[in-house]
C-alpha cells in the first residue's frame, strides 16, 4: 500500500474521530433542558418554526388578520411591557394572540408573585384590534390603573395593569 | 402555550426523548472502528482484513440491540452514552486485533512458552457478553431507586469481592484476581459499582450529620472526631488493598470515589484536604515498606533506570512509544507499541493510541472519557432523588479516577498500578463491569429526564377561586 494512501487514511481517521467528538459536544449543547431564556429586547425573526406554527394555531384570531384589519391604525400597541415587579423588562410581542398572566407554569406570562392567581388575567385582542384586559376570577383582582376589573376592559396605551406587585402596560 | 418569539419569558423547555441523534451516533460510532479496521489491516499486510465484513456487522449488532433496548426501555435516556461506549469499545477492538498481529508478541509468547491466542475475538465474546448485560441490567433494573434498599447488602457484597482476591496466588505481583480454573475475573471492577451503590446509600442518610455538625477553624469545616469515623474506615480499607493486594490503583479508586462523593453529599472542602492528606500519607507509608509497591515507584521516578537494570521495561517503552507518536502519530498499524510485550493490549494500550494515533487521536480518546464522565454528572445533576444523584456522581467519579490512574500511570504522572482502560483495554472483567455501569447511568438518566407526570388538576384551588365574594 502507498505511503500516499496510508498518510491520508491516518489523517481521514483522525479527522474522523474528532469529527464525532464534536459532533458529540453539539450533541450536548443543543441537548441543554432546564430552562430556556429569550433575548431580551431586539425582535427575533430567525425563531424556530415550531414555534410561530405553535403560535398560529393557537392564536386566537390569526395574526394574518390582525395585520391587515383594524391593526393597521396609529397608535395601536405592538408590545406588552413589564414594568414593575420581578419579571420588569419582559416584553412580549403582540401579535394578535392572547396572553395569559398567572403563576400556572404554562402562562405566557408566568407571574412568580404570591399575590397572584394561578390563572389570574388574560389580555387578548377584540375583534376591532383593540387589546382588552379580563380578571379570570383571580383572588386579589387586577387593577387597570387604580380601579379593580370587573369585566373585560379595553387597554388605553400606556395605562399600568397591576397583578399583585406587577405592573405591566402596553406600549408601541 | 409557554413561549412566544419576541418574549422574555423564561420558561421550561421538556426534555425531548432524543433517540433518534443516539441512532444517529451509534451508526457513526459503528463505522470509524470498521475504517480503522480497515486502515489498519492495510497498513499491516497491505490488504482488506478478512473479518472486516463480520467485524462491522458484529459491532453493528451489538449496537443495533443495545439502542432497540434502549428505546423501549429507558426512552428518555442520554443520547451520548452508548454511542460513546460503542465507539470505545470499537476502537478497543481493533487496537487489540492490531497488536494481535505483532510478530513480536507471538515471538515473546513463544518464549516464554505460552500459547499465544489471539486476543480480539475473545474481547469481541467478551463485549457482546457485556452487551448482553447492559441489556440485561436496563430491563432488570425497573428503577434506580431498588438498589437503595440493598445499601448494606451490598457493603458486605463490596467487602467480600475486595478481600476475595487476598486468598488467590498473585499474579504479576498484584492480587487482583479470583482463579477459577482456566478461567479468572477481578472483582475490584465489579466491587466499584457495588460499593457505589453502598456510598450512595449511606451517605443520603448520614449527609446531614457529616455536613452540618461541624466547627470552623482557619477557612476549613472541621467535623467532629466521631464523625470521621466511616471516612477512617474506608481509608484503612483501601490501606489494607494497598498492602495486602498490593494495588494501588483498586485502592486509590476506592478512597477517591469516596472522598468524592463525601464532599458532593455534603459540600464541605474539607472532606477533600482530609482525603488528599490521608492517601498521601498512607501512600507514602506503605511505599516505605512494601517491596513491589517500592518497586513501582522506583520505576516511576526514574523509569530509564529500570529499563537499564532490567527491572521493567513497560513504562520506559510506553514513553517512547508516546515520543514517537508525535502529534499525528504513525499511523494504525505503523507503531512499534508492541515492544513494550507484557500487557500492550490491556494496561498499556493507551501507548499504542499515542504512538498510533499520535497527542490528536490521545485527546480525542481522553475527551471521549471525559463526555462520558460529563454526561454521568450531567445526569446527577438532573436526577430529582438524592440517592439517584449520589450514585451517577460516585459512578462517574469511579470512572474518571479509573481513566486518570491508568493514563496518569501509562504515561509516567504517577506509580503504574494494575488497571485497565475502561472499555479500551482487553479483559473480559473490565469490559462486563463497564457496560453495566454506562446501563446504570442510562437507567438513572432516563428517570432524571423523563418528563414529569402532569400535577393532577388541584380541584382546591379552582374551588377558592369560584367561592371568592
Amino acid at each position: 500500500m502507498s505511503e500516499l494512501t496510508l498518510t491520508v487514511m491516518r489523517l481521514g481517521f483522525l479527522a474522523v474521530l474528532w469529527l464525532f467528538v464534536i459532533v458529540a459536544v453539539q450533541v450536548i449543547r443543543s441537548d441543554l433542558f432546564g430552562t430556556r431564556v429569550t433575548q431580551r429586547g431586539a425582535a427575533r425573526r430567525g425563531a424556530p418554526d415550531r414555534q410561530q406554527a405553535q403560535q398560529r394555531q393557537q392564536a386566537t384570531p390569526p395574526p394574518q388578520r390582525q395585520q391587515s384589519g383594524g391593526r393597521g391604525r396609529r397608535g395601536a400597541p405592538t408590545k406588552l411591557v413589564v414594568s414593575e415587579g420581578t419579571l420588569t423588562g419582559t416584553t412580549v410581542a403582540l401579535q394578535g394572540q392572547t396572553i395569559t398572566l398567572g403563576r400556572a407554569h404554562d402562562s405566557t406570562i408566568v407571574l412568580d408573585d404570591d399575590y397572584a392567581s394561578s390563572r389570574h388575567a388574560r389580555i387578548y385582542p377584540d375583534r376591532d384590534g383593540q387589546w382588552i384586559v379580563e380578571d379570570l376570577g383571580s383572588t386579589n383582582g387586577t387593577y387597570l390603573e387604580r380601579t379593580r376589573l370587573s369585566t373585560p376592559t379595553p387597554i388605553p396605551l400606556g395605562a399600568p395593569i397591576r397583578i399583585g406587585k406587577t405592573v405591566i402596560e402596553l406600549r408601541k | 402555550m409557554s413561549s412566544t418569539s419576541n418574549t422574555t419569558t423564561i420558561s421550561t423547555v421538556g426534555p425531548p426523548s432524543r433517540r433518534n441523534t443516539e441512532l444517529a451516533m451509534l451508526v457513526f460510532a459503528v463505522i470509524i472502528p470498521v475504517f480503522a479496521y480497515a486502515n489498519a489491516g492495510l497498513a499491516l499486510s497491505d490488504e482488506m482484513p478478512s473479518g472486516m465484513l463480520s467485524y462491522g456487522i458484529g459491532l453493528g449488532l451489538l449496537a443495533g440491540v443495545g439502542h432497540l433496548v434502549v428505546r423501549k426501555f429507558a426512552p428518555y435516556a442520554d443520547p451520548l452514552l452508548l454511542p460513546i461506549a460503542t465507539l470505545l469499545n470499537g476502537l478497543g477492538l481493533v487496537l487489540i486485533w492490531r497488536l494481535d498481529q505483532s510478530r513480536r508478541l507471538a515471538q515473546r509468547a513463544a518464549s516464554i512458552d505460552q500459547v499465544y491466542a489471539a486476543a480480539a475475538p475473545k474481547q469481541l465474546m467478551y463485549s457482546a457478553m457485556g452487551v448482553a448485560l447492559f441489556v440485561g441490567v436496563l430491563i432488570l433494573l425497573k428503577d434506580h431507586r431498588i438498589l437503595q434498599r440493598y445499601t448494606y447488602i451490598s457493603m458486605a457484597a463490596a467487602l467480600v469481592l475486595l478481600v476475595m482476591p487476598m486468598f488467590f496466588p498473585a499474579k504479576f505481583g498484584a492480587r487482583i484476581w479470583v482463579t477459577v480454573g482456566s478461567f479468572s475475573i477481578q472483582p475490584a471492577e465489579f466491587a466499584k459499582i457495588v460499593i457505589a451503590v453502598f456510598f450512595a446509600g449511606y451517605l443520603m442518610v448520614k449527609r446531614d450529620a457529616l455536613a452540618l455538625a461541624s466547627r470552623r477553624f482557619m477557612g476549613l469545616y472541621l467535623p467532629r472526631g466521631r464523625d470521621l469515623g466511616p471516612i477512617l474506615v474506608v481509608w484503612g480499607m483501601s490501606i489494607l488493598i494497598l498492602v495486602f493486594e498490593t494495588d494501588l490503583g483498586t485502592s486509590l479508586l476506592f478512597f477517591g470515589m469516596f472522598v468524592v462523593m463525601l464532599y458532593v453529599a455534603t459540600e464541605r472542602t474539607s472532606w477533600i484536604v482530609f482525603g488528599l492528606l490521608m492517601s498521601a500519607a498512607g501512600a507514602v507509608g506503605v511505599a516505605t515498606f512494601e517491596p513491589h509497591v517500592q518497586e513501582r515507584v522506583n520505576a516511576w521516578l526514574d523509569p530509564f533506570a529500570a529499563f537499564e537494570k532490567g527491572t521493567t521495561d513497560q513504562i520506559a517503552q510506553a514513553l517512547m512509544a508516546f515520543g514517537s507518536g508525535g502529534v499525528f502519530g504513525t499511523g494504525l498499524g505503523q507503531g512499534s507499541s508492541d515492544l513494550i510485550g507484557f500487557a500492550a493490549n490491556s494496561d498499556f494500550i493507551l501507548a499504542t493510541v499515542g504512538e498510533e494515533l499520535g497527542l490528536a487521536g490521545t485527546m480525542a480518546f481522553l475527551l471521549l472519557y471525559g463526555l462520558i464522565v460529563e454526561r454521568g454528572v450531567r445526569t446527577a445533576l438532573a436526577a430529582r432523588d438524592p440517592f439517584g444523584k449520589l450514585l451517577a456522581i460516585g459512578m462517574s467519579a469511579a470512572f474518571a479516577i479509573q481513566v486518570f490512574v491508568v493514563a496518569g500511570g501509562v504515561m509516567g504522572l504517577i506509580p503504574l498500578t494494575g488497571m485497565t482502560m475502561p472499555f479500551l483495554a482487553y479483559g473480559g472483567s473490565s469490559v462486563l463491569a463497564n457496560w453495566a455501569l454506562v446501563a446504570i447511568l442510562i437507567k438513572i438518566s432516563d428517570t432524571a429526564r423523563r418528563p414529569a407526570p402532569a400535577p393532577a388538576p388541584s380541584t382546591d384551588a379552582e374551588m377558592t377561586q369560584v367561592v371568592r365574594p
